[in-house]
């Protein structure tokens, strides 16, 4: 169709309907984190929010962008996406304009729906934020850093959906073909498809989807700076879902922390903590010399989980699995105390 | 589609701006268009459009699954017949399908007529040959992405768009998401004239040709402000709805009425499906 950029939409019938079932189910993971993400941010205004934000995705992907030589070519905008909505949500917009787009307008197939997401929609918003957050990180908002990071992020991050694009075609021929051998689906090997897709990606789509970012990232620095700040400004996430999420984390732990007992109802040791007689009670008779010297090298401070002066193992079993678990959240507790206490040092207090 | 023939001045070489402004009116036809036809009267205008959803999947399906080019060109030829019975326009329906689709997979398709190994089919000058699994694979390729292509095609012109949208409910699509799918569509028409007007203005206001670096910047003023735009116009959209009622959940009225021609087709589809995914898993050839 006229506004696809290069060949990344793919078409129904270049791969097998398992291999974009397999794809689409790979994709579903992250639209979920994408609408957890939305739900924290925004809640009930994520209903317009992400279909003008998709709405926005499909008219940018029409954009002619001139590149210096005189080609021209379109951008995907999944990494401005990204940079501006961080990339679970990016994600989200991405993969419904990709939607639409197979539904009304014949720009890539509807089994491959699954695929084109995967690639377009998880691979390059997540690849180029990564990078942009990378090269950028802890810069000022109008900061230069910020521009090279955006510029990088879009070129890697292109480059590498249409390299995965590339293994998803050159897989086909391998797993699919007709008895005496003839492809059913896309025809080339690896060794073909992933230069085919890769070179002419990073050459002009790449460069093209590079240009788009950086130039519109660099037009916010200088219009729109709440734009950038968007993903970084901890008011928008509702302070309510929080705690709930941790709630659920500690009942997790609750019921692991009762159910390890049962564990001193089931005989025997550890699978592959044996010492050296149990490794020859398992018909393991030579141990290895280095084994028998360094077994006695190291002796954990509560070894096998139990106290000495406890004359009952069990009891000195929970005693030690009480220790460990607070040892553990002490540990924690520290951690997250010293992190968090960092962020007001920064910009509170004048030292 | 000749949207590009009516930018009447011509140069050297086309700016971004018009570029740009004919793709969007591209666009804007090709959905017109399509609602067009969608209104007519035809068989599967009158069908049922979540029975027509299931079948296209279905159909999909068999035509990817099928190891048999034979059954992939009998589906091929059911949508000729599914479209010649509901007034779509033949010339544009073949037109549509090999002029602009298999351009790309005709490329692609091409070197594998050589450089497959295979049995000689053909022999060439200059030590060329098409091998004969060379050129099967080729036609796997081209009348795969065709009758795809055509299935997909069919329902989109002979189901208006919201019905679509709302068939999609019976794939177990989730309401909200069915929702978000339809306000997107509706915005990409509003944001689609919003470039359209931002690029006229420009136009009206320009002399003379704009250097590379001049429409790179104008390009990426326009996404700039496009973005801008868009946030802050869903703010003004979600205040809108909740003094609607909104509540952040969906609520459907459920107005589709499965009837007897409805059931027939469905039947009839779902066989020529299960036959066609059968052949096709025999057959090699």
């Amino acid at each position: 169709m006229l506004h696809s950029p290069a060949y990344m939409h793919i078409p129904d019938g270049y791969l097998s309907p398992i291999i974009s079932l397999v794809l689409f189910l790979l994709t579903l993971p992250f639209w979920y984190r994408g609408v957890q993400r939305l739900r924290q941010m925004v809640n009930a205004r994520s209903v317009p929010l992400i279909a003008l934000l998709a709405a926005f995705s499909f008219v940018i992907m029409m954009f002619n962008v001139p590149l210096p030589g005189g080609t021209t070519g379109h951008a995907v905008g999944g990494a401005l996406a990204a940079i501006i909505l961080g990339p679970e949500i990016a994600s989200i917009a991405i993969s419904i304009a990709l939607i639409i787009q197979a539904l009304f307008f014949g720009d890539g197939g509807i089994l491959a729906i699954g695929a084109n997401c995967f690639n377009m929609a998880v691979v390059l918003p997540y690849v180029s934020y990564a990078i942009y957050r990378w090269l950028s990180a802890k810069s000022p908002i109008t900061s230069r850093r910020r521009l090279v990071g955006a510029a990088l992020g879009g070129w890697v991050g292109l480059t590498t959906a249409a390299f995965f694009a590339g293994v998803e075609f050159g897989i086909q021929p391998f797993l699919f073909h007709t008895a005496n051998g003839t492809p059913l689906y896309a025809p080339y090997p690896l060794s073909v498809s992933v230069p085919v897709m890769v070179v002419p990606h990073a050459l002009v789509a790449s460069i093209v989807e590079a240009v788009i970012t950086v130039l519109v990232v660099a037009y916010l620095q200088r219009t729109n700076q709440p734009l950038l700040e968007l993903v970084e400004k901890p008011e928008l996430v509702a302070e309510a879902s929080r705690p709930r999420r941790l709630r659920w984390l500690y009942v997790v732990l609750a019921v692991a922390i009762v159910a390890v007992p049962l564990g001193l109802l089931a005989p025997g040791t550890a699978w592959g903590e044996w010492n050296s007689q149990q490794l020859a009670s398992r018909g393991l008779s030579t141990i290895p010399q280095g084994l028998a010297q360094l077994e006695n090298l190291w002796n954990a401070p509560l070894s096998g989980y139990n106290l000495p002066s406890l004359g009952n193992s069990n009891a000195g079993y929970i005693l030690s699995a009480v220790v460990g678990i607070i040892v553990v959240a002490v540990v924690a507790w520290l951690f997250t105390t010293l992190l968090v206490a960092r962020k007001p040092n920064t910009s509170g207090k004048s030292n | 589609m000749s949207a590009t023939s009516e930018t009447k001045p011509v140069k050297k070489r086309q700016g971004v701006i018009e570029h740009t402004l004919s793709d969007i009116s591209h666009t804007l036809e090709q959905s017109i268009f399509a609602e067009d036809i969608a209104r007519q009267r035809g068989l599967l205008q009158s069908i049922d459009p979540r029975v027509k959803v299931l079948s296209m999947v279905a159909l999909l399906i068999a035509v990817g699954l099928s190891r048999s080019l034979a059954v992939i060109i009998g589906l091929y030829l059911l949508t000729l017949v599914l479209a010649r019975v509901s007034a779509v326009p033949m010339s544009f329906f073949i037109k549509r399908v090999w002029l602009f689709m298999p351009f790309f997979t005709g490329i692609i398709a091409l070197p594998a007529l050589f450089i497959t190994p295979g049995p000689t089919l053909v022999q060439l000058p200059l030590g060329l040959m098409i091998t004969r699994t060379g050129a099967m694979t080729a036609l796997f390729l081209l009348l795969r992405v065709s009758t795809s292509v055509s299935l997909a095609i069919l329902l989109v012109l002979t189901t208006p768009w919201n019905s679509v949208l709302k068939a999609l409910g019976v794939l177990h699509v989730p309401d909200v998401f069915v929702l978000i799918l339809g306000m997107t569509y509706r915005y990409i028409y509003l944001l689609l004239h919003t470039v359209n007007d931002m690029f006229l203005s420009r136009k009206s206001r320009v002399m003379g040709r704009l250097s590379g670096a001049e429409e790179r910047r104008l390009i990426a003023a326009s996404a700039g402000t496009l973005l801008g735009k868009s946030l802050h116009l869903s703010g003004e959209v979600y205040l809108a709805m909740q003094s609607r009622g909104f509540r952040g959940y969906p609520r459907t009225m459920d107005t589709f009425k499965m009837r007897a021609l409805d059931w027939a087709c469905l039947i009839g589809m779902l066989l020529v499906t299960g036959i066609a995914i059968w052949l096709g898993s025999q057959g090699t050839q």
